[in-house]
C-alpha cells in the first residue's frame, strides 16, 4: 500500500481550505444563536443576541479570504459570478454568500438602528460614519422601532435557512465528489451544518466568558447555561452523525473500507481517533453533560463550560482538517497514501491562517467600540 | 400448472438468433454507432485513445516526449507509465518513474508477473472535471477532447479533486489547472499526439471513432478492452486493450 498517482504527491487543498469551512461554520452557528433569540423567543439569550449577530457578520466578512488566497489566479475570483458554470456546486458560492451577507447586514441595520442613531448624534468621524450608515435619517419613534423589530425578525427567520444553505453547501462541495471515498457521502452536508452550529455556539461562549472576565462584567448566568445546554445537544447530534457515518462504512466492509480503515488506523489515528474523538469530543461531552444534568456553582460551571467550548472549537477545526486533508491523503489508485504537513510561513501556511482567524476578532472589537454589543452589562458585584 | 408457448418454432428461432447476435455484437461498434459523424454538413471526428498494455515495455519515451512537447514542469504529469509487479504470493507492487529522466529503478527479488500501463487523461464523455469547474473553464470539444481554458481558469483545484484518475494537476508555473490535451495543437493539424508518435512499440493508439475504418475502431471491434473506473459513470474515451484486473 504505497502507490499514489504521481499527480497526487502534492496535496492541492491545504490549510486555507481547512480554514474556509471552519470560518463559514462559525458564521452559521453564531447566526443560529442570534436567531434563537430573535425568531424563536429564547429570551434568556438576550445578553448575546447582538454579539452573536455581529460575530456572524465579522466572520462572514472574512470567510472568502482563505479561498481567495488559495486561488492560483485570485484576480479572476469574480469569474465565479461573471461566468458561473451552474453544473458546479462551487459556482453557487458567490451568490449564496452575497445573498447571505446582504441579509446579515440588513438584520444588523434593523436590530441596531437605535444604537447607531444614538452614536450618530455626536460629532466627529465615527458619528459621521454612523450617520452615513443610517443614510442620514436619524428619525426614530415607537412606530419605527416596532417596524424595525418586525423586519429584523423576518430577516432573522430568512437567515436561518440561508445559514444552513451556506454551510450545507460547503459540505455538499465535499460530499458530492464521487472520486473521493472519504468525502463522498450524502451525510456530509448534514454533518457540516451541525458541526457549524457547534463551533458557532462554542466561539460565542468562549468569547463572551473571556471578555466578561477581562472587563469585569457581570456574567448573565442563565444565558451561559442555556448556551451550554444547546451546545451539549448539538454536539451530541454532530458527533453521533459522524460516528454513524463511520460505522456504516466500516460495517459494510466494502472495498473502500480496506483503504479508509487503514487511513483511520494509520494516517489519521492521532488527529482523528485520539484528538478529534477521544480528547476533544469526549471531554467536552462529559463537562457539558455534568453542567446540563447537575446545578453547579456559577464560577465552577463557567470554567467547565469555557473549557468545553474551547475544546469544541478545536474539535471542529480538527474535524475540518481530517475531512479536507484526510480525504486527499487517500490515493485515488486505492493503493496507498500521500503525506502532508503544513508549513508555517508559506502562502497557505499556518501563520497566514492565524492572521486570518484573528482579524475577525479585531473587527468585532472595532464594532463594539462604535456600537455596544453588550448594552445591558453591569460591573461585577462580588 | 402448465406453460403454453404461443409462439411458433420459427418465431422462437428468430428470437434466439437475435439474442445470440446481441451477445456476440462487439461493444466497440456500439460505441462507434452512437457518434454523430456530421454537424451542419461538416465532418467532425471524434478522437479517442487506446492503450495496448500487452505491448508497452516501460521505456517511458512517451513521458519524455509529452514533457518536451507541452512544457510540462517537473513534478507534475500529463501522462505516466505505471509498472506492476506481482510476486508469487499475489502481492502487487506498483511504481512510476517519476524522476526527471523517467527511467524505472531496477527490480530486486523475484517477480512472478510484470507489466506496464501507460496512463493519461481519459477525456471522459461525461467528464466530472467539467461538471465541477465553477467558471466553465473546463470543457468538452465537439471532437471529443476535454480541454482547459487556462486564460479563464481561477486555479481553485476543484477539478483536480473531482477527477477519479488523478490526471489533473495545478501547473506550478502557471497556477491553473493542467492536463493531457491529446496534443490538441497537433491533432487539429493532422498530426498524432507526441506520445503516440514516439512510442516504439505501438502501445499507444489514437484515432477517430467516427470513422468506422479507423485503426482504432477496427481494434476495438476485434479485441477485448476495459475502461478505467467505469463505475464512476464518466464514460472514459481511453480504451485499454488487454488490461490486467489489478489496474484501477
Amino acid at each position: 500500500m504505497d502507490f499514489v498517482f504521481p499527480n497526487e504527491l502534492n496535496v492541492t487543498w491545504t490549510v486555507m481550505i481547512v480554514l474556509y469551512p471552519y470560518i463559514t461554520g462559525l458564521v452559521a452557528g453564531a447566526f443560529i444563536v442570534s436567531s434563537l433569540y430573535h425568531v424563536f423567543g429564547r429570551y434568556e439569550l438576550k445578553a448575546v443576541a447582538r454579539f452573536s449577530l455581529a460575530s456572524a457578520f465579522v466572520f462572514l466578512l472574512f470567510a472568502p479570504l482563505p479561498l481567495v488566497i488559495h486561488l492560483g489566479q485570485p484576480q479572476r475570483a469574480f469569474n465565479i459570478m461573471i461566468t458561473p458554470n451552474f453544473t458546479s456546486a462551487m459556482a453557487g458560492f458567490g451568490f449564496i454568500y452575497t445573498a447571505y451577507l446582504i441579509v446579515v447586514v440588513l438584520e444588523i441595520w434593523f436590530v441596531m438602528r437605535s444604537s447607531f442613531i444614538e452614536r450618530a448624534k455626536g460629532t466627529g468621524l465615527i458619528s459621521f460614519f454612523c450617520r452615513a450608515i443610517l443614510l442620514f435619517n436619524l428619525y426614530e419613534d415607537e412606530a419605527t422601532q416596532r417596524a424595525d423589530q418586525k423586519i429584523a425578525k423576518f430577516l432573522a427567520g430568512l437567515g436561518i435557512p440561508m445559514a444552513c444553505l451556506l454551510h450545507g453547501y460547503v459540505g455538499f462541495l465535499f460530499g458530492s465528489l464521487k472520486a473521493n471515498p472519504w468525502w463522498s457521502t450524502p451525510l456530509m452536508f448534514v454533518i457540516f451544518v451541525f458541526s457549524a452550529i457547534v463551533s458557532g455556539i462554542s466561539v460565542l461562549i468562549f468569547h463572551y466568558l473571556l471578555v466578561s472576565r477581562l472587563n469585569g462584567w457581570k456574567i448573565d448566568q442563565p444565558c451561559v447555561r442555556s448556551m451550554a445546554r444547546y451546545l451539549w445537544g448539538f454536539m451530541i447530534v454532530a458527533v453521533s452523525l459522524e460516528l454513524l457515518e463511520l460505522m456504516s462504512i466500516a460495517y459494510k466492509q466494502t472495498e473502500e473500507w480496506e483503504v479508509l480503515g487503514m487511513l483511520i488506523r494509520e494516517k489519521l489515528f492521532v488527529s482523528y481517533v485520539v484528538l478529534q474523538y477521544l480528547v476533544f469530543s469526549l471531554v467536552p461531552f462529559i463537562l457539558l453533560g455534568i453542567n446540563s444534568l447537575f446545578t453547579l456553582r456559577d464560577r465552577l460551571a463557567n470554567v467547565m463550560i469555557w473549557i468545553a467550548a474551547m475544546m469544541l472549537l478545536v474539535q471542529v477545526l480538527l474535524m475540518r482538517w481530517n475531512v479536507v486533508v484526510g480525504g486527499q491523503l487517500v490515493s485515488k489508485s486505492m493503493r496507498g497514501f500521500t503525506s502532508y504537513f503544513p508549513g508555517v510561513w508559506e502562502k497557505e501556511g499556518l501563520a497566514v491562517a492565524l492572521v486570518i482567524f484573528t482579524l475577525p476578532f479585531g473587527i468585532l472589537w472595532l464594532f463594539h467600540k462604535i456600537v455596544p454589543l453588550f448594552p445591558d452589562v453591569e460591573k461585577y458585584q462580588d | 400448472m402448465t406453460v403454453e408457448f404461443k409462439n411458433s418454432r420459427r418465431q422462437m428461432l428468430k428470437l434466439l438468433a437475435a439474442g445470440s447476435g446481441l451477445l456476440v455484437f462487439p461493444i466497440g461498434s456500439l460505441v462507434a454507432s452512437e457518434r454523430k459523424p456530421t454537424a451542419d454538413g461538416k465532418y467532425i471526428p471524434y478522437w479517442a485513445y487506446a492503450v495496448d498494455t500487452t505491448r508497452c515495455i516501460g521505456c517511458c519515451a512517451c513521458m519524455r516526449a509529452c514533457r518536451d512537447e507541452n512544457d510540462v514542469p517537473e513534478g507534475v504529469f500529463r501522462t505516466w507509465v505505471e509498472r506492476y509487479r506481482v510476486d508469487r504470493d499475489g502481492e502487487v507492487k506498483v511504481d512510476v518513474a517519476t524522476g526527471n529522466d523517467h527511467v524505472f529503478e531496477p527490480v530486486e527479488g523475484e517477480v512472478n508477473r510484470a507489466f506496464f500501463v501507460p496512463k493519461l487523461c481519459n477525456h471522459c464523455a461525461k467528464s466530472v472535471c467539467n461538471q465541477v469547474c465553477p467558471v466553465g473553464a473546463a470543457f468538452n470539444t465537439p471532437d471529443g477532447v476535454v480541454l482547459v481554458d487556462q486564460a479563464h481558469c481561477i486555479g481553485c483545484g476543484y477539478c483536480v479533486q473531482a477527477c477519479p484518475y488523478g490526471s489533473r494537476f495545478i501547473n506550478p508555473d502557471k497556477h491553473v489547472a493542467d492536463k493531457c490535451t491529446f496534443c490538441y495543437h497537433r491533432i487539429t493539424q493532422g498530426m498524432a499526439p507526441a506520445c503516440v508518435l514516439t512510442c516504439p512499440r505501438d502501445a499507444r493508439l489514437f484515432g477517430d471513432l467516427n470513422d468506422p475504418k479507423s485503426r482504432l475502431n477496427v481494434l476495438l471491434r476485434q479485441r477485448p478492452y476495459r475502461l478505467l473506473k467505469p463505475e464512476m459513470g464518466t464514460h472514459p474515451e481511453c480504451y485499454y486493450l488487454g488490461l490486467d484486473r489489478e489496474v484501477v
